[in-house]
């Protein structure tokens, strides 16, 4: 028998009880759709912690002031104004570090003509978009020039401009910052979302010193919020972390066993947690689904045991009129086949369109890859095949006589 | 006699294994030789063995002992794969209970045995509507079995078993379900393929008018052979 024959015969007993086909189709259809789908999900979560991972900056440290106790009452980090732009000029002479940007910022309501926006406003130096490897779109940086003048100058993100300048170029257009306004020389690449999923292009950029003195209007000398610093290498991650720490307690004059005052926090590491959070994420998603894809198989299995036992007559008749062993198990393994691998198509259609109603309506981050799709649909063969082989070969095996005797 | 005979039967038994465990003989050592173009009936009290005979004459059974040489091939010697194309291209078996396929048309069910072989779908149908119309049933060639009568469906069956021109018809009780008028219908066509096309047919009945229409009349009786001879004559012939 030709496997045209073969094929039409499967769609025939197929057709003979659509209802049982269909709902033994909705098992695969199920699970193939939800292994599709939660592999989107956890590959979109996946691209996104990557993509914020790798908008951040590599080798990257934050070092922010630590708890302060004054008088046994202490304080959460951040608050005690310990760190200084004299700190992050000596961490960025330490060996091992590349590069130590001072930030400080704060919270200002911006406006420009008719529209105003809250957002970040950060003081930083040229170094700060080095070791963030943040380049500018378009216009120019503010240099060593606007620091020494207390510049009123402003680098923007592109959230920024979006809200601020709608339908206009920034470059040259004034913005108030506390009623100052500020010129806006420079509009940074777009970066995304951050690891804690801040829209990094939400924020305001201005010289550090003129921060300093025209916004924070901090009364501790040279204080910053925060110093990033940057490890010439991976490798010397370890090494950059260990020296920083102990160049911060010989500057801060803390005795031993004094607790720090700062607080030193490896970015990778965090980030390299998070990228496994998420790698485990997605496969627990994964597995989750490929066991509906196992019951998806199970029903299969179910029904054509009940299929060989309801039709041992007509297999018998089969064999009398000259089916070999062989034409018998193709026989009941293709429809097996068919099932699951149409299960299948129906449910990557499905996992591809629930993804993209998930993106919609739940703004997760979706990412349907070929690669899943190729995964499911491959495994939904397999479990036809795997789940059909049994009730095929027992098909198969019956003796003729026995067969045609069955009521 | 034995070298030009389609079938030899030599010593056969068959034991059936309740599922209790219990060996229950049903053939005592069957000897029977038959020469291509003859027309055997087969007789017999109900379960004297019968069908079980014609099981293992028609490859959907193996004897228990005994030697079955079928077109000179012993067929004990032969894999499923063989004993397959056997049923497939030497027999041809029509049962009491038809055993159509219900889900195919009469046309379906006579090309399904050109299928087994690898003749071409196209090759097969055209085929198997020569056969239908042979027969007397072009006509009908759409229908599905239970659009059809007893007498029709019996006679789907039996352009079904003759499709591939095999060597030997085994029919087993091929009238059992039918009315009188209707069973001779079918007896002809049986008649007929024997005188014209000297086919072997091997037929059991329970009537002795049929019986007495074939050539030679085998009669079982608790698993032997008690009767071997000319069917319509003698005493222990077909009407006796
Ligand atoms: N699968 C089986 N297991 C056990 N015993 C069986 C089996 N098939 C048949 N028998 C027994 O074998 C004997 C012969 O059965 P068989 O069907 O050959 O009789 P038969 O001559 O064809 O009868 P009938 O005229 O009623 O068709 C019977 O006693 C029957 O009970
Ligand atoms: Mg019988």
């Amino acid at each position: 028998m030709s496997f045209f024959q073969v094929l039409a015969e499967a769609f025939r007993a197929m057709g003979m009880n659509r209802l049982r086909t269909a709902l033994t189709m909705l098992g695969m259809i199920i699970g193939v759709g939800a292994v599709v789908l939660m592999l989107a999900i956890g590959q979109g979560a996946q691209s996104k912690i990557n993509a914020s991972i790798a908008s951040m900056g590599s080798n990257l440290f934050i070092v922010v002031p630590g708890s302060t106790s004054s008088s046994g009452v202490r304080f959460g980090f951040g608050n005690a104004q310990t760190l200084t732009v004299a700190d992050a000029n000596a961490l960025g002479e330490v060996p091992s570090v590349a590069t130590a940007a001072p930030v400080v910022l704060g919270q200002f309501q911006l406006v420009a003509g008719n529209n105003n926006w809250r957002t970040t406003v950060f003081g930083v130096t040229a170094a700060y978009f080095t070791l963030r490897s943040w380049d500018l779109e378009t216009g120019d940086m503010f240099g060593d020039e606007e620091l020494r003048t207390f510049a009123r100058v402003a680098v923007i993100g592109q959230t920024i401009a979006a809200n601020l300048f709608p339908d206009e170029d920034p470059l040259g257009k004034t913005i108030r910052i506390r009623n100052s306004p500020y010129t806006v020389v420079g509009m940074l690449t777009k970066k995304g979302q951050s690891l804690d999923g801040r829209d990094q292009d939400d924020g305001v950029f201005v010289p550090l010193p003129t921060a300093r003195q025209q916004l924070m209007r901090s009364s501790f000398p040279g204080s910053v919020n925060m110093i990033m610093a940057q490890a010439r290498t991976a490798a010397q991650m370890p090494e950059a972390e260990f020296e920083m720490a102990q160049l911060l307690r010989i500057r801060h004059r803390l005795r031993e066993g004094q607790e720090d005052d700062f607080s030193l926090r490896n970015m990778t590491a965090i980030a390299e947690t998070a990228a496994v959070a998420a790698r485990a994420m997605s496969l627990m998603l994964g597995a989750i689904a490929s066991i509906s894809l196992l019951v998806g198989g199970i029903g299969i299995m179910n029904i054509m045991l009940v299929s060989v036992t309801e039709r041992t007559r007509e297999i018998g008749i089969r064999m009398a009129l000259g089916a070999r062993k062989r034409d018998i198990l193709l026989q009941f393994l293709t429809e097996a086949v068919v099932q699951s691998v149409f299960g299948g198509a129906l449910g990557v259609a499905l996992g591809v369109g629930g993804g993209w109603a998930v993106a919609q309506l739940a703004e997760m981050p979706v990412e349907v890859t070929a690669m899943s799709i190729v995964v499911a649909f491959g495994f939904a063969a397999a479990i036809g095949i795997f789940f059909g082989f049994y009730p095929a070969r027992k098909a198969a095996l019956l003796r003729p006589v026995e067969a045609l005797r069955y009521e | 006699m034995s070298a030009a005979a389609l079938i030899d039967v030599a010593g056969i038994t068959k034991d059936y294994v309740t599922p209790g465990g219990v060996d229950v003989p049903v053939l005592h050592g069957i000897d029977l030789a038959i020469r291509r173009g003859e027309f055997v009936a087969i007789m017999g009290q109900s379960g004297s063995g019968k069908s079980t005979l014609m099981n293992i004459l028609g490859c959907l059974d193996s004897p228990t002992a005994g030697r079955y040489v079928l077109t000179g091939n012993d067929v004990s010697a032969l894999r499923d794969g063989q004993l397959a194309a056997v049923r497939n291209k030497t027999i041809g078996f029509v049962f009491q209970g038809f055993n159509l396929l219900k889900r195919m048309t009469a046309l379906d069910n006579v090309a399904l045995p050109l299928a087994y072989a690898g003749v071409s779908k196209r090759e097969a149908r055209r085929r198997a509507r020569a056969q239908l119309e042979r027969i007397g049933l072009g006509e009908f060639a759409g229908r599905l079995p239970n659009q059809l009568s007893g007498g029709q469906q019996q006679r789907v069956a039996i352009a079904r078993a003759l499709v591939m021109e095999p060597a030997l018809v085994l029919a087993d009780e091929p009238t059992g379900n039918l009315d009188t008028q209707t069973s001779n219908e079918i007896i002809d066509i049986f008649v007929k393929l024997n005188r014209e096309q000297h086919m072997t047919v091997i037929l059991v009945t329970h009537e002795p008018d049929i019986a007495a229409r074939a050539d030679r009349l085998v009669r079982l009786k608790d698993g032997v052979i008690t009767y071997d001879g000319p069917a319509a004559t003698g005493p222990s012939g077909a009407r006796a």
